[in-house]
């Protein structure tokens, strides 16, 4: 009796085995690609007597570093340089991707107003921004700091506290003081004590029906309680006013031309595309959702928080976590103006050691850890915030 | 059930006044979508609204509850005169509930949040009473099963038992439906509209625009018929379905009968 | 029964006047509550302050075609490095009597680019056009044959290198795109892995380092004696980076088809490659037409970055031009000139992806 199933296949006819010889292959062909890349390379760093592996790290660099949050010198390691660069990247960061949601929810919220002239101006900056290479935006603000801003001596007072000029943009900042240390105590206690009372106000709400007043409560202690400590400890005013010493401003707090232009073009391009984003969400939602929400009574401030956000929210946060990556990623350009980036370090570092293919490799590795935890979160938060469905 | 429900209809109205419209005018831009509407609704009342789409009788409805707002006219639920004064909208939006053609559940929140959302923020009910409240709505709709389940895993005869009894939760003095079962499968039409019945069998008033003329016949105390933003005739339903008055709603009735 | 209605009479009643026109537009859309009417009035006064100032720096005391020093002595702008540049900015150093053709190869390009905007003209015969564009455009710009001067690649540069980089580019990254969207989605372990590391990889790292890795490290990877042109190399790395993000896009068409398109393929007794072909691809490649362009309009923008590695693009003929003594200091109109090419070029490409979306979820 013929039994197909256990009939005999000639194997350049049998899919399973013509998928393994394919595999097979394909991973062969990979694998001479891979050898003659390799070996082509170490031959070429031989006869260029260019060291390989991370032995460099340990050795002095040799050179300065304009702005570092941790101390760093000219003797300090290579090793150490290229932290005080990946500092610095998430100091811009961490800086842009903040004023980036509060801008770019403002201009997305503004895109929908009723208001024809705040829906359009909304509409011109989200269409000019995004327009616009991001490089050229960076080396635009630059500009401006070499070509139009004046020197320290002439530097523009457009507001009070705030100097304008080709060194940099300097704050009046208050003195530091022992004051500072308890108002943050205080700060973090209110934390602690609003948390407590919405929970206390959640339990009287849902055991009464009685609502309070929250958001006003929670306001009134997280500004009131650092205020209070302020003028506990003596309400030190004093101010350090930058004062022009020399050729340049010693006092306040100075942000370089290079932080404020890359600054200023991160946040401005990707607050275009966060706007958008954030426009999307709220329109997501149907316009049914909010009309029954009315419907039952509700006022718009509770329709918002209860019906709108928490739909919105689910369609707005996948994207907006891309364009913060986004941001981090493009942080990377500050080589082009010369803010010391981890990319910048690393590129003097590839200049000055001649070992390209280790520096590149750090660069990358860097930031696919980024992007490797921006998307176990992503995944995390997705399956956390998933709509039940059939 | 015919007998029954003739009954339902015959039954002598309160001297109540539920909703006054005078003469009420809405414009979309240019565009004179409501002309002249004067109605009055008495306690217990059910009135059926039925006419060609574009007519206006979805818009009419959703001015009573300010959903869409008038611009000539006095509108007027339940002695409390429907302005641009907030307040006075909040009052008269607790007092009037709206169920809609494609049933606006709120998807994120389960079944029993979705009917305690209004007591809760609205009537500020304290929530172990908001639900009990709650499940016997549920069970009136006969659905008290699905409590914890969320809007995407119903039906959309469920969806739809599930918005009526959300709204009943408000306590209602009037009941509005926009096409309740417009946007139904068949087979689950009727469960809703036996719902509506058991509602109109308890006295509850209603306003329902629809093309079930089933519903209208066996339970309406009046059928409006809506063209071009003006109530053309309306009548009890006998004299409605029998002896249409004017050209147009023979025209229409012809056309869906 | 009593109320009903008699049907009104036929005149026209009209709107209250305050609800229509003029009046009425400025009432509901700039006045309509108190809230709104306050950022009104804030945004005219914010337009007030910016707008005449760069209207009369811009357009008013500006001097159009002067040289450089007449230029330091006006107020407003000067406009006249673009006249006395654009040359250099838009075609590099590309000889000078020469430049009629990069500037012919670009006029075919815009060409193509109108043409393939309406979707009736999407068939065979516009593929083929394109191969045949393409084919032309680089003998344009390279010569050598047909009695056409060879012009070395070093000296492409401005405009010309931009397009070329984001057209050469966005054309051999789709295929490849294409390629390993399907590898992903493949059964075979072994293909499906590479190709999802391959993706992660260059989606995770950012595109400066692909820049560094083709101009320090290629030619590394290449025996002695034997060496790639700049340009190529970083038209290797733009390609590289540019086919992951379309492979993603590619892949959500992919999973975008139901599962009933393969099974009716399968049945049919129709292979891999005929029922890709045929069936699923022409259908997955429609769907993600919109977020394609917004890839090439991206490619368009990140070709900008060459700068960098030091390549003569757009940007940096622009900054070349601000290097020289006598232009010095007018950045802010240059890069404003340049930025206004690169809004306009973006501009309609997005503009065009908006228009198609609607078309296409119209249902054709």
């Amino acid at each position: 009796m013929n039994d197909t199933a256990s009939e005999k296949v000639p194997f350049w006819l049998d899919p399973k085995k013509r998928a393994i010889f394919f595999q097979f292959i394909t991973l062969c062909m990979v694998g001479l690609l891979a050898y003659y890349l390799i070996s082509n390379t170490l031959h070429n760093l031989k006869k260029q007597n260019i060291a390989t592996g991370l032995g460099f790290l340990h050795k002095a660099s040799s050179f300065e570093i304009g702005e570092s949050l941790i101390r760093y010198s000219a003797a300090s390691t290579y090793g150490r340089a290229l932290i005080v660069g990946a500092l610095n990247t998430l100091y811009v960061s961490f800086i842009g991707i903040i004023i980036t949601i509060i801008l770019g929810t403002f201009i997305g919220v503004a895109r929908l107003s009723t208001n024809w002239l705040l829906s359009k101006l909304a509409a011109i900056f989200i269409e000019v921004f995004q327009d616009i290479p991001v490089l050229l935006q960076l080396f635009f603000w630059y500009s401006l700091f070499y070509t139009t801003l004046p020197t320290p001596r002439h530097a523009l007072h457009p507001l009070p506290g705030l100097l304008l000029c080709n060194r940099g943009v300097t704050f009046t900042v208050p003195k530091a003081d022992p004051a500072h240390g308890y108002m943050a105590i205080a700060f973090l206690a209110g934390c602690v004590i609003v948390y407590l009372i919405r929970r206390w106000a959640k339990k009287r709400q849902e055991q009464t029906g009685q609502l309070f007043p929250i958001f006003r409560v929670s306001a009134v202690i997280l500004l009131g309680l650092p205020l209070a400590t302020w003028w506990l400890a003596g309400a030190p005013t004093a101010l350090s006013a930058p004062k022009l010493v020399g050729f340049n401003f010693t006092g306040g707090m100075t942000f370089s031309p290079e932080f404020i232009s890359l600054l200023l073009g991160l946040v401005l391009y990707t607050a275009a595309f966060v706007a958008e984003v954030v426009r999307a969400g709220i329109q997501s939602v149907s316009k049914g959702q909010t009309e029954a929400a009315m419907a039952l009574g509700l006022r718009p401030g509770m329709v918002l928080n209860l019906v709108i956000l928490p739909q919105a929210l689910r369609v707005i946060i996948p994207p907006l976590t891309s364009q913060m990556l986004n941001l981090t990623k493009n942080s990377t350009l500050a080589v082009a103006i010369g803010y010391p980036d981890f990319v910048s370090v690393a590129n003097t570092t590839i200049n000055q050691t001649g070992q390209a293919i280790e520096g590149v490799a750090l660069i990358m590795v860097l930031y696919l850890i980024f992007s490797l935890l921006t998307s176990v979160i992503m995944n995390w938060y997705n399956k956390k915030a998933a709509l039940v469905e059939r | 059930m015919d007998k029954e429900s003739s009954a339902i209809s015959e039954q002598s109205l309160p001297d109540e006044l539920i909703i006054e419209i005078i003469d009420m005018h809405k414009w979309f831009g240019d565009f004179h979508v409501l002309q002249g509407i004067n109605l009055t609704v008495h306690k217990q009342e059910r009135i059926v609204i039925c006419g060609p789409s574009g007519s206006g009788k979805s818009t009419l409805i959703r001015c009573i509850n300010r959903l869409e707002e008038h611009q000539r006219g006095r509108i007027v639920v339940n002695g409390i005169e429907l302005t641009s004064n907030i307040k006075n909208i909040e009052k008269i939006r607790m007092e009037v509930g709206m169920v809609f053609q494609h049933f606006n559940l709120f998807p994120h929140l389960s079944i029993l949040e979705n009917l305690t959302l209004g007591p809760i923020w609205v009537r500020k009910t304290p929530k172990k009473e908001a639900e009990e409240n709650a499940m016997y709505y549920l069970e009136k709709v006969h659905i008290a099963e699905q409590a914890q389940k969320y809007p995407g895993q119903l039906s959309g005869g469920q969806q739809q038992r599930v918005a009526i009894a959300r709204s009943l939760c408000m306590n209602p003095k009037v009941m509005l439906f926009d096409e309740p079962t417009s946007a139904l499968d068949p087979e689950m039409i009727k469960e809703v509209l036996d719902v509506m019945i058991d509602l109109a069998k308890e006295g509850m008033t209603m306003i329902v625009v629809t093309h079930e003329m089933g519903f209208a016949k066996s339970v309406a105390h009046r059928v409006l018929f809506m063209d071009f933003g003006q109530i053309v005739e309306g009548n009890t339903p006998e004299e409605f379905f029998e002896n249409p008055q004017h050209d147009r709603t023979k025209l229409f009735l012809s056309q869906i009968l | 029964m009593a109320n009903i209605a008699k049907p009104s009479r036929k005149e026209e009643i009209q709107p209250p006047v305050v609800h229509v026109g003029v009046i009425g537009w400025i009432r509901s859309n700039l006045f309509n509550s108190w809230f709104n009417s306050v950022l009104t009035v804030v945004s005219i006064f914010f337009l007030l302050k910016t707008v005449p100032p760069f209207i009369r720096w811009a357009f008013i005391d500006s001097v159009w075609n002067t040289t450089g020093q007449a230029c330091r002595h006006a107020t407003g702008a000067c406009w006249s490095i673009i006249p006395h540049n654009y040359r250099f900015i838009i075609f590099g150093f590309f000889p000078y009597n020469l430049q009629w053709r990069p500037l012919l190869a670009m006029i075919m390009l815009f060409v193509l680019l109108f043409f393939s905007q309406n979707r009736k003209h999407w068939n065979k015969s516009l593929a083929y056009s394109w191969i045949a564009g393409l084919v032309i455009m680089g003998l344009l710009l390279k010569g050598g044959l047909f009695g056409l001067k060879s012009v070395d690649s070093t000296q492409w540069g401005g405009l010309l290198l931009t397009l070329l980089l984001s057209v050469f580019g966005l054309t051999a990254a789709y295929p490849l795109g294409v390629v390993l969207a399907l590898g992903r989605q493949s059964k075979m372990p072994a293909v499906k892995t590479l190709c999802i590391v391959y993706i992660e990889m260059i989606r995770g790292v950012p595109l400066i380092s692909l820049l560094f890795m083709a101009s320090i490290i290629f030619p590394l990877f290449l025996p002695e004696g034997v060496t790639i042109n700049k340009i190529l190399r970083a038209q290797i790395a733009i390609i590289m980076f540019t086919a992951a993000y379309i492979a993603e896009v590619v892949r959500g068409g992919l999973q975008a088809m139901a599962r009933g398109q393969y099974e009716a393929a399968e049945s049919l007794g129709l292979n891999y490659y005929l029922t890709m072909r045929r069936i699923i691809l022409p259908q997955a490649l429609k769907i993600v037409i919109p977020p394609t362009v917004s890839i090439l309009i991206s490619a368009f923008k990140d070709t900008s970055l060459v700068v960098i590695i030091a390549l003569y693009d757009l940007l940096k003929t622009t900054q070349t031009v601000l290097s020289n003594p006598e232009w010095m200091g007018f950045s802010r109109e240059a890069y404003l000139f340049v930025a206004i090419i690169y809004f306009l070029g973006c501009f309609s490409m997005s503009n065009y992806s908006r228009k198609l979306e609607k078309e296409l979820s119209r249902g054709n």
